[in-house]
């Protein structure tokens, strides 16, 4: 059996010094670990409550006592930025979770499967990919009735695919090589086989792309509750925190300036880290990266 | 390509007919009538069985016939025409600008590898991916329009400026067919701004793209072979490796385009730009969904086309691709 398994991959030491040695992840790991901890301490780590209003003070530039200024209605955009860090990392693992789960299940069925299951299931993901993404996330959160849920499940229906085009694509590979054919023979059956034996060998790809979903899915977010499919005021959510106060933006520059900054960190912080594992599992892309 | 359409209008119709709580309320308000329901359902046949909504559906979309917009209370084909030419003159500006600064940033990229420029690029081209467009829109407005003044703010022209007479609806072309030099002058620079806004994400990825395929290609023995040749550094980069690269660089121009499309519906929101982007976010808030099908369809099918012709350019760039 064990001459028939597949090839051990290098223990974690090895990976650990690529990314030393490429400081740009290294700077996409530290954000994303920073809006994680934000995002997990933010009523411990925020010095004022996000919804409490000090009205006689609002529109108050950065300060001692609030640290990224007031917004226009007196609430410290520091405090909502930490908790809006919450819903936005919320909003990114939900996506990814059905995104990902979804998209593996089809594309693992197709591949698995072949013929014509393979040919519908990935004529389904065609029909997806036709489609602008923001577009059609749009027309199915103002379907569904605009909310925050509503907005998740709409990127998550416009992201799916994309994990299912590489699932199919590694489970394609996957059931040609030999291991599987031992696995089978020793009476393994087609579930045992998928999720013991495909999955755990098609997961690299997945989990570069989850991260590449997870900033994706904060920015798509964002968007639609710039233009009003997603979050709704007051709720601390970055997208809302631009629009409310776009029109402050030559008086009060910080109002919204500081919000977008937030979304721009956090996406190039999953971007950084997508591009890093995916350039630590494919030692080939090193070097053309 | 036919395969796919078909399943755009189911989708669509899927989201627009089946998955709403309830178009009709929408329509009509809170306080309507029983009877008033009933014939409201009866005039847009939601009486009918689904299968036989979704054949009409079809068929009249074949006929290119949208439904009337529940919101502007016409025909949505109309409002799509009237709405359609400022998307394309802004996404036709985005477009060059991501074309005409991608390329050649990723070529430079390529060439001055490791070096300060490729350094600068690949961190400007990773902040380009990572951007909020409706957010760098608002700081470029703020700046160059409310603060240093260079540019115009939002819209398509100058308030002062008298529109030419329609012909394409693109206001640059129309302009110029009437020879109207301030008009001609004042839609380009309103242009600048939502160009670029919009320009910025497609360049960043075209870029990106470009640097890497040049990689694979300049360490090709062909290519160590035309400069052993003698031929000048210029001539080897861009008619032997640049040709090659092309072909996965032309894949995300293609890809690219949904993002523009998709970014249009921020930009055009940022800058009052009365386009399709507009028309569907302010349909999409009055649950007008004959209006934001009618926007989801023409992207759909826009965004497929683009992608059919790619795919038919790569036959001329490489000779091993050939379609029957």
């Amino acid at each position: 059996m064990s001459k028939l398994a597949p090839p051990r991959r290098r223990r974690w030491p090895y990976r650990l010094r690529l990314l030393r040695r490429n400081p740009l992840v290294t700077l996409g790991a530290v954000i994303v670990l920073l809006y994680s901890l934000a995002a997990l301490a933010a009523p411990l780590l925020a010095p004022h409550p996000p919804l409490t209003q000090y009205l006689e003070e609002r529109l108050e530039p950065p300060s001692a006592q609030f640290p990224l200024g007031l917004d226009q209605l007196g609430r410290d955009i520091f405090s909502r930025l930490l908790f809006g860090a919450r819903l936005s990392l919320m909003i990114g693992l939900v996506v990814v979770v059905i995104a990902g789960v979804l998209g593996t299940v089809v594309g693992m069925a197709a591949g698995f499967a072949g013929g014509r299951v393979d040919h519908a299931l990935m004529r389904v993901t065609d029909i997806f990919f036709a489609f602008p993404s923001l577009i059609l996330a749009m027309a199915i959160a103002a379907a569904l009735g605009p909310s925050l849920t509503n907005a998740m499940i709409a990127i998550a229906m416009v992201t799916w695919p994309v994990y299912a085009r590489l699932s199919r694509a590694q489970t394609l590979v996957l059931v040609r090589r030999e291991f599987l054919e031992a696995a089978r023979a020793v009476g393994a059956g087609d579930l045992r086989i998928l999720t013991r034996h495909v999955l755990p060998n098609a997961l690299s790809p997945l989990v570069v792309q989850a991260s590449f979903n997870m900033g994706d899915a904060i920015l798509i977010a964002a968007g639609l509750s710039f233009i009003g499919f997603g979050a709704h005021p007051p709720t601390p959510e970055w997208g809302v925190m631009v629009s409310e106060g776009r029109d402050y933006i030559t008086t009060q520059w910080w109002v919204p300036t500081f919000p977008g900054l937030a979304i721009l960190m956090a996406v190039t912080g999953f971007n950084l880290l997508g591009d890093g594992i995916r350039d630590m599992l494919d030692p080939r892309l090193r070097r053309a990266g | 390509m036919g395969l796919v359409l078909l399943g755009v209008s189911v989708l669509t119709f899927f989201i627009a007919h089946v998955v709403p709580a309830d178009p009709v309320l929408a329509a009509l308000g809170e306080h309507a009538r029983e009877d008033q329901i009933r014939s409201y359902r009866h005039a847009y046949g939601l009486d009918r069985p689904v299968g036989v909504q979704y054949l009409i559906y079809v068929h009249r979309l074949l006929a290119g016939d949208f439904g009337i917009s529940i919101r502007t209370r016409r025909p949505v084909a109309e409002d799509l025409g009237e709405f359609l030419p400022a998307t394309v003159e802004l996404g036709g500006t985005a477009w060059l600008v991501a074309l005409l600064l991608g390329i050649p940033a990723g070529i430079l990229s390529a060439i001055y590898k490791d070096r300060i420029f490729d350094h600068l690029a690949r961190i400007g081209s990773l902040i380009g991916a990572s951007m909020p467009v409706f957010w760098l829109g608002l700081l470029l407005l703020g700046s160059f329009y409310y603060r240093l003044r260079w540019l115009p703010g939002p819209g398509r022209l100058d308030i002062s400026a008298i529109p030419p007479p329609p012909r394409t609806g693109l206001l640059l072309i129309d302009s110029a067919l009437a020879g109207d030099g301030v008009v001609f002058w004042s839609a380009l620079r309103h242009l600048v701004l939502p160009g670029l806004t919009l320009g910025l994400f497609s360049t960043a990825v075209i870029a990106r793209m470009t640097r890497s395929a040049m990689l694979e290609v300049l360490y090709q023995d062909y290519i160590r072979t035309a400069r052993a040749k003698g031929l000048a550094g210029a001539r080897v980069v861009l008619r032997h490796a640049l040709r090659n690269a092309m072909i996965p660089t032309l894949t995300i121009v293609g890809i690219s385009f949904g993002n523009l499309l998709s970014g249009a519906v921020l930009t055009e929101t940022v800058f009052a730009w009365p386009g399709l982007g507009r028309y569907a976010t302010t349909s999409a808030i009055s649950l007008d969904f004959p209006a934001v099908m009618g926007v989801t369809i023409v992207a759909a099918v826009i965004y497929t086309t683009i992608n059919l012709v790619i795919d038919l350019l790569y036959a001329r760039l490489d000779p091993r691709v050939r379609y029957e």
